[in-house]
């Protein structure tokens, strides 16, 4: 499975390790948030980069100490009806201020990606690389946001209160507003 | 086992349709083709599943009908209703009002 | 009413592109209906019994003349020359084509309309007092308020897949006439001992099959923090409302299983966390949207007028409609006058695109071009002068848009029904026309009183049947339609759920039953001021239940 992140396709250098299996010598390897939990020392022990993967049920704040440590989360989407992982995902950046890579697994369809995208998943795994430029041309379609997540698309109240200031410090406006709204 | 038909509606404009004895589609409900034993059942599913595929229907069901002297009888309101094409309600006086059927 | 600026406009237009490019995806096979659904329905398209229906918002039922003509030319271009307003105070055509839709959708944006998240499990069309800014009891304007819900939950990323529906209702009056405590969050303006303004908030209300009267979880809320408020209690919801079961995916079943206290306490907690944040509501920001819904340019008058008076003792027919259509307004020698869409024998909330022409002709020259869609599925002029009204009422009259049945027993709410909808049990319009024929007697109407019945087709509830004084439920039989008839329902401020009266009846039987019902209720109350609700849970179920099923006219059905 090919990975989309920052504008374009890419390998996948996470192995995704299973409960019962041995983590591989120097690759980075994701495992589940169940294992993490119970091998937490020896893991952490490890020096190669290390991540974990939430089922849509389990909530993120149980990494709350850990985020330093992790180069990866993934969330997963199990199918896409299945709206938790954006919760998750504004909890992770917003809330907790975790700074690593945040990917998205599962049933991630090209319309549910720019949803994503604004509640700061930075990476998404997809089935069909043949499709990817569907999903980056899906990031584009609105200019306009009514209300603040975790990007940094500015809200249409920055853009309004722009406007009203303009010519002289139209973008200046814009950009403070959108530093205020990262702010959870 | 009762008698069955297929039914769905269309993709590009939603009208109602019906599994034809040819395997093809109509808006006549007194056109569909009759099912009358499991195989017979599952091979016309599987001839709609086919034009669900080609992008022709959407999610086409069977559907119990009565067997009569004079043909094929939906046999629930709903189907009844359906087979109809129209609410049982109709216009009267450029609002839809009026008659009651049945 | 609130205008687009050129943001909303480039919103609405980048929307109508993004569903043409999906509805292309799905005509060349990309998209599978499995993943089509839920994108249609974000924009309010169904596939129904018949064909596809298209569900139209109209942001907290207020609506202009401008929009409703152009309702009434999609009705006549792409349908079959007529729509249905519903109890979301939305609009609803039945018979588009899938392949037409995107071209509805730009007609719409032409005049400051669409239809997102009319549908899906994302926070819907916010409903609102249809009285909003012209009743006398009102505290503050709930349409500014519900305007600022409606932007901040459009395309919300975090809310679109939700685990089932939410709806929003908000009223700023004393007298709810908004069903607040029957919505997954209903607001209410309150005033606190300081004399500010506020929201109490009622969550996890609702109808459908487990009906819930919400309990306040806050009973004040300073306005400033309406969207952090709203954003924390939709965040516990998306992250622990079920997904497992349908049925039980409603914030109401979350609320119920948590204990309100609990609820209220995670709530809290996480709207602690973002309580000052981005969400916070500058005065600019609200002050810029209540310049939308100044009042129009009201002239002085007396509150009497003569004009007004003389037509009211000259002709007993329009007295009449007065008595029942018309009700106070906040301005001296205005009155809102409600144009009823359940003419005898009609079908609830069906206008023809030739009435919706009318009625925005009317509106145009006799209420500041502006009109209110209500939640009974009526339409409403909100600013007519009393010296107009003789003249309003023949207009109406003329094209038999003046049935004086405001209130009464043939205003009847009623859902789409097995007629059109996909999910029905049993038809309800058909019920409502029978009704309408039964009870066609204005004196009789006008002797019964005050008298709500609602008809929903099916246990999803569209058409309110329990929070009708009566209800009636189209429920299945072996492939038939039956109805289950339930007592005492309300979603006024005194809000109830209605109880089940007995065994379902044929659909030949209900009319005599609503009959019996009625008679017992006339025969037991106190006076003509004891409203049905008021007899009815003074003497119970029983009186109503031993005329029902005892009388020979209605016979025993077999038991469920
Ligand atoms: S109540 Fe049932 S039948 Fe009526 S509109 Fe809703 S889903 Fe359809």
């Amino acid at each position: 499975m090919a990975i989309l992140k920052h504008g374009a396709l890419q390998p996948n250098d996470w192995l995704t390790v299973a409960d019962d299996a041995a983590l591989p010598e120097g690759k980075p390897a994701v495992v589940s948030l169940d294992r993490w939990l119970k091998e937490r020392d020896t893991l952490i022990g490890r020096n190669t980069p290390i991540g974990v993967k939430l089922k849509s049920d389990q909530s993120p704040v149980a990494l709350k100490e850990d985020l330093e440590r992790l180069a990866l989360i993934v969330l997963e989407f199990p199918k896409f009806t299945d709206g938790r992982g954006y919760s998750h995902a504004r909890t992770l950046r917003q809330r907790l201020g975790y700074k690593g890579e945040l990917r998205a697994s599962g049933q991630v369809l090209r319309d549910q990606y720019l949803f994503m995208d604004r509640c700061g998943i930075d990476s998404i795994e997809i089935a069909d690389e043949a499709k990817v430029d569907g999903y980056l041309e899906s990031l584009g379609e609105f200019s306009i946001w009514y209300q603040p997540a975790a990007d940094r698309r500015p809200t249409v109240r920055a853009l309004r209160a722009a406007k009203r200031t303009e010519p002289s410090g139209g973008s200046a406006v814009v950009r403070e507003s959108v530093a205020a709204s990262w702010a959870y | 086992m009762t008698v069955q038909v297929v039914t769905a509606n269309r993709l590009r404009d939603g009208v109602i349709v019906w599994l034809t004895a040819d395997l093809g589609w109509s808006e006549e409900f007194t056109e569909s083709r009759p099912l009358r034993d499991e195989a017979e059942a599952k091979a016309a599913l599987e001839a709609a599943g086919v034009a669900v595929k080609a992008r022709l229907v959407v999610g086409p069901y069977l559907a119990e009908v009565d067997e009569t002297p004079e043909g094929l009888k939906p046999n629930s309101a709903r189907e009844r209703i359906r087979a109809s094409r129209l609410p049982t309600i109709t216009p009267d006086q450029g609002s839809w009002t009026g008659r009651i059927e049945g | 009413m609130y205008r687009y600026d050129e943001f909303d406009a480039t919103f609405v237009a980048e929307r109508v592109k993004q569903f043409r490019g999906q509805v292309e995806r799905r005509l060349a096979g990309e998209l599978g209906e499995d993943e089509f659904r839920p994108l249609r329905l974000q924009n309010g398209l169904y596939l129904q019994l018949h064909a596809y229906m298209l569900r139209i918002a109209v942001p907290y039922g207020v609506l202009s003349s401008k929009q409703l003509r152009k309702l009434a030319f999609i009705a006549r271009r792409y349908d079959k020359g007529f729509g249905h307003f519903t109890t979301r105070q939305n609009i609803q055509f039945n018979w588009p084509e899938l392949v037409d839709v995107p071209d509805i959708l730009d007609h719409l944006a032409s005049v400051e309309m669409h239809a997102i998240q009319t549908s899906g499990n994302c926070i819907r069309n916010v409903t609102a007092d249809h009285f909003a800014g012209v009743a006398p009891d009102e505290i503050e304007d709930p349409r500014v308020w519900a305007e600022i819900i409606r932007q901040w939950s459009t395309l919300h990323p975090e809310f679109a897949f939700l685990p089932r529906k939410f709806k929003i209702a908000v009223t700023g009056a004393s007298h709810d006439r908004a069903a607040v405590k029957f919505h997954d969050i209903g607001l209410k303006m309150v005033k606190n001992e300081a004399g500010e303004i506020g929201f109490e908030v009622i969550v996890g209300g609702g109808m459908g099959r487990t009906p819930a009267i919400g309990p306040t979880i806050r009973g004040f809320l300073p306005k400033q923090h309406l969207l952090s408020y709203l954003e924390a209690v939709l965040r516990v919801y998306n992250l622990l409302g079920r997904r497992d079961n349908l049925y039980k995916a409603r914030i109401k079943i979350l609320v119920a299983a948590t204990g309100t206290q609990e609820f209220a306490r995670l709530v809290e907690e996480e709207w602690a966390r973002i309580k000052d944040g981005a969400l916070t509501l500058p005065a600019e920001e609200v002050a810029r949207i209540e310049r939308y819904f100044q009042p129009p340019a009201y002239e002085k008058l007396p509150a009497i007028s003569t004009e007004l008076e003389t037509a009211k003792r000259g002709d007993a027919t329009f007295a009449r409609w007065l008595k029942a259509n018309t009700h106070a307004h906040k301005v001296d020698g205005y009155s809102i006058v409600t144009i009823s869409l359940k003419p005898e024998g009609g079908a609830p909330g069906d206008a023809s695109a030739d009435q919706m022409d009318l009625i925005a002709d009317l509106a145009d020259e006799y209420s500041f071009k502006e009109l209110r869609v209500t939640h009974h599925q009526n339409l409403v002029l909100p600013n007519v002068r009393k010296q107009d009204l003789y003249a309003l009422w023949q207009r109406l009259a003329a094209v038999r848009l003046a049935n004086p049945n405001v209130g009464f027993l043939t205003d009847i709410i009623a859902c789409p029904g097995l007629d059109y909808c996909n999910l029905a049990n049993a038809r309800s319009i058909p019920i409502a026309q029978r009704l309408s024929r039964r009870f066609n007697d204005f004196q009789r109407l006008e002797e019964i009183g005050e008298l709500r019945l609602n008809i929903s087709g099916c246990i999803n509830a569209c058409g309110h049947h329990h929070a009708g004084n009566i209800g009636i439920l189209g429920v299945d039989k072996q492939g038939e339609e039956f109805y289950q008839i339930t007592l005492g329902g309300s979603s006024k401020d005194d809000s109830s759920i209605g109880k089940i009266i007995g065994p379902a009846f044929a659909i030949d039987q209900v009319a005599d039953a609503v009959e019996n019902i009625v008679n017992v209720y006339l025969e037991k109350r106190t006076g003509q001021d004891e409203r049905f609700l008021e007899t009815f849970r003074r003497v119970g179920i029983d009186p109503f239940k031993e005329k029902v099923y005892g009388n020979s006219q209605a016979r025993r059905p077999a038991a469920e």
